[in-house]
C-alpha cells in the first residue's frame, strides 16, 4: 500500500499557492474540512478560487477565508448565510458564480469521472441557462454544462486508513466524495486516522487513489448552524 | 385565513402512501409534522439523506446530521445515506414521486420564481433549480401576497425564473390553486371564512372560477 499521511494541516497545505483553484467539501458548515481551513488561515494567500455549496458563516468555515480577503472568486450554489461575504461582494471585490447544487455536483462528480460535458434539465428557462448549448432530446429540452476540476481539493472524513480510504458519517459526506476525484492534489483529513487494514473494504466510500495526502485533525468542533429540537 | 401550519396541514392531506417526497425550506418543512401516520413515505434531503425523522431530543443533536435547512434532524428506521450526485440523480433522474418547493412568485402557466434574494442581492438557489426542472410533482406552499399586499400569483413572473411550466398545484392562505394546461390559476377550495372576491382581489394573474367551490374542511 501506498503511505499518503502527512504530519498535520499546515504540511498537507503548505504549496497552496496565490491564484489557486480549491474544492472545499462540505454542505453548510456539515462535513467541512475545518483543519485545513484553518491552517489556510496562518498563509498569506490572495486571489484563490473557491468551490463549495455554501460560503460558511462569518466567524466559521470559508467565512474565515473571506473575512482575511484570501479569496477573489467563489463558485457555490447557496451564499445566504454570511455577512462579509456581501460586503465584499458589494464592493466589487468578490467574483460570484451561483450554480443549481445538483449542477453543481454533477460537475464536480464529471470533473473528476474524465466526463468533460453533459446535458441536464436544470436550469432550462431560467438565467442559469444563458450563453450555453440547448439540445433536445426525446421531446425535452437539455443544457449543456461542463465538468469542474480543480488543483486541490480539501476534503473531510470521519474515518480514513494510512492509504487514504475514507469512510464518511451522516450527511457530512454530501460534496466530500466527488471533490475527492476531482482535486489534482486531494487533501482529506480525518476524525480518526487507522492504519491500512483496519477499515472494512466493504464499507469503503472513498478509495484511496483518490487521496493524495491524509492526516488526522484535532479538536473538530463540528459547528451546528440550527439547533433544533423536538420537546 | 391560513396560517403557516395550516397550509402545512392541508398540503399533508395530498400525500399519498409510497411517495418519496422532498420538502423544502419554509413551510414545506412543517409538512413532516402532519403526514398521516398509517402511510408509509419516505422524506428525502438533498444533502444526501433518504428517511428523514423528526427533530432529535436535545441530547441527542448530531452535527453530522442535518437536513438542507442545516437544522438537525434524526433518521428513521431503513433510512439510506448517499452523497450529493447520488441525491440529484434521484432527483433529476424522476425517482422522487413529489416536491414540496416555497415560492415568491408562480405564474398562471406554472413559471416559479424561488430564488432566495435578500437585500437586493440573489444569494442562490440551492437545490430548486433541479427540483422543478424533474419529473416530481410540484407543489408550492407559500403565502398569497406578499408583505406589501401584492398578489404572489401573476400573468408573469417578474423575479429570475427558477423553472418553466412546472408548477402542478399551489395552497396559500387564501385557497388551493391548479394550473390548466392552457394557463391559468383554477381554483379547488377556498379556506374557511375567505370569500372569493378577496380571492378574486389578491389574484393578479388569471384566475378561473367553474361551478361551486367547495370551502375546506376547518382546522381545530
Amino acid at each position: 500500500m501506498i503511505n499518503k499521511v502527512v504530519a498535520d494541516a499546515p504540511e498537507a497545505i503548505h504549496d497552496i499557492t496565490d491564484g489557486a483553484v480549491l474544492l472545499l467539501g462540505g454542505f453548510g458548515l456539515c462535513g467541512i474540512p475545518e483543519a485545513a481551513i484553518q491552517a489556510l488561515i496562518f498563509r498569506d494567500l490572495k486571489q484563490l478560487t473557491c468551490i463549495s455549496n455554501n460560503a460558511g458563516v462569518d466567524d466559521f468555515g470559508i467565512g474565515l477565508l473571506l473575512k482575511k480577503r484570501m479569496i477573489r472568486k467563489l463558485i457555490a450554489s447557496y451564499v445566504g448565510e454570511n455577512a462579509e461575504f456581501e460586503k465584499q461582494f458589494v464592493a466589487g471585490d468578490l467574483e460570484l458564480e451561483l450554480i443549481p447544487q445538483g449542477t453543481l455536483a454533477e460537475r464536480i462528480r464529471a470533473g473528476g469521472a474524465g466526463i468533460p460535458a453533459f446535458f441536464t434539465p436544470t436550469g432550462i428557462g431560467s438565467d442559469v441557462a444563458k450563453g450555453k448549448e440547448i439540445r433536445e432530446f426525446d421531446g425535452r429540452l437539455f443544457l449543456l454544462e461542463r465538468w469542474i476540476k480543480a488543483d486541490f481539493a480539501l476534503i473531510k472524513a470521519w474515518k480514513g486508513d494510512t492509504a487514504g480510504n475514507l469512510i464518511y458519517r451522516g450527511t457530512a459526506r454530501n460534496f466530500n466524495p466527488l471533490m475527492a476525484a476531482a482535486g489534482k492534489i486531494t487533501i482529506a483529513e480525518v476524525e480518526e486516522l487507522v492504519p491500512a487494514g483496519e477499515l472494512d473494504p466493504n464499507h469503503i466510500h472513498t478509495p484511496g487513489i483518490y487521496v493524495q495526502r491524509i492526516f488526522q485533525g484535532e479538536a473538530y468542533e463540528k459547528r451546528i448552524e440550527n439547533v433544533t429540537v423536538s420537546a | 385565513m391560513l396560517s403557516k401550519t395550516q397550509i402545512a396541514r392541508r398540503i399533508a392531506k395530498e400525500i399519498k402512501n409510497g411517495q418519496y417526497i422532498n420538502l423544502g425550506i419554509g413551510i414545506p418543512t412543517l409538512v413532516a409534522n402532519y403526514i398521516p401516520d398509517h402511510l408509509q413515505v419516505v422524506l428525502q434531503s438533498e444533502n444526501g439523506l433518504l428517511g428523514i425523522g423528526p427533530f432529535p431530543k436535545s441530547a441527542d443533536t448530531d452535527p453530522d446530521l442535518v437536513n438542507a435547512g442545516k437544522e438537525t434532524i434524526s433518521m428513521v428506521k431503513g433510512s439510506s445515506l448517499f452523497d450529493s450526485a447520488e441525491a440529484f440523480a434521484m432527483i433529476r433522474g424522476g425517482h422522487i414521486d413529489m416536491a414540496i418547493l416555497g415560492a415568491l412568485e408562480v405564474s398562471e402557466n406554472g413559471d416559479i420564481s424561488n430564488w432566495k434574494i435578500s437585500s437586493g442581492l440573489i444569494k442562490g438557489v440551492g437545490g430548486a433549480l433541479d427540483l422543478v426542472a424533474s419529473e416530481a410533482r410540484l407543489f408550492v406552499a407559500m403565502h398569497h401576497c406578499h408583505k406589501d399586499g401584492s398578489s404572489k400569483l401573476l400573468k408573469e413572473c417578474k423575479l429570475p425564473l427558477t423553472g418553466i411550466k412546472c408548477v402542478h398545484k399551489i395552497f396559500t392562505d387564501l385557497g388551493i390553486f391548479s394550473i390548466l394546461p392552457e394557463g391559468g390559476f383554477k381554483l379547488l377550495e377556498r379556506a374557511p371564512g375567505v370569500t372569493l372576491d378577496e380571492i378574486r382581489d389578491k389574484t393578479a394573474g388569471k384566475l378561473v372560477i367553474k361551478g361551486e367551490i367547495p370551502e375546506m374542511e376547518s382546522f381545530d
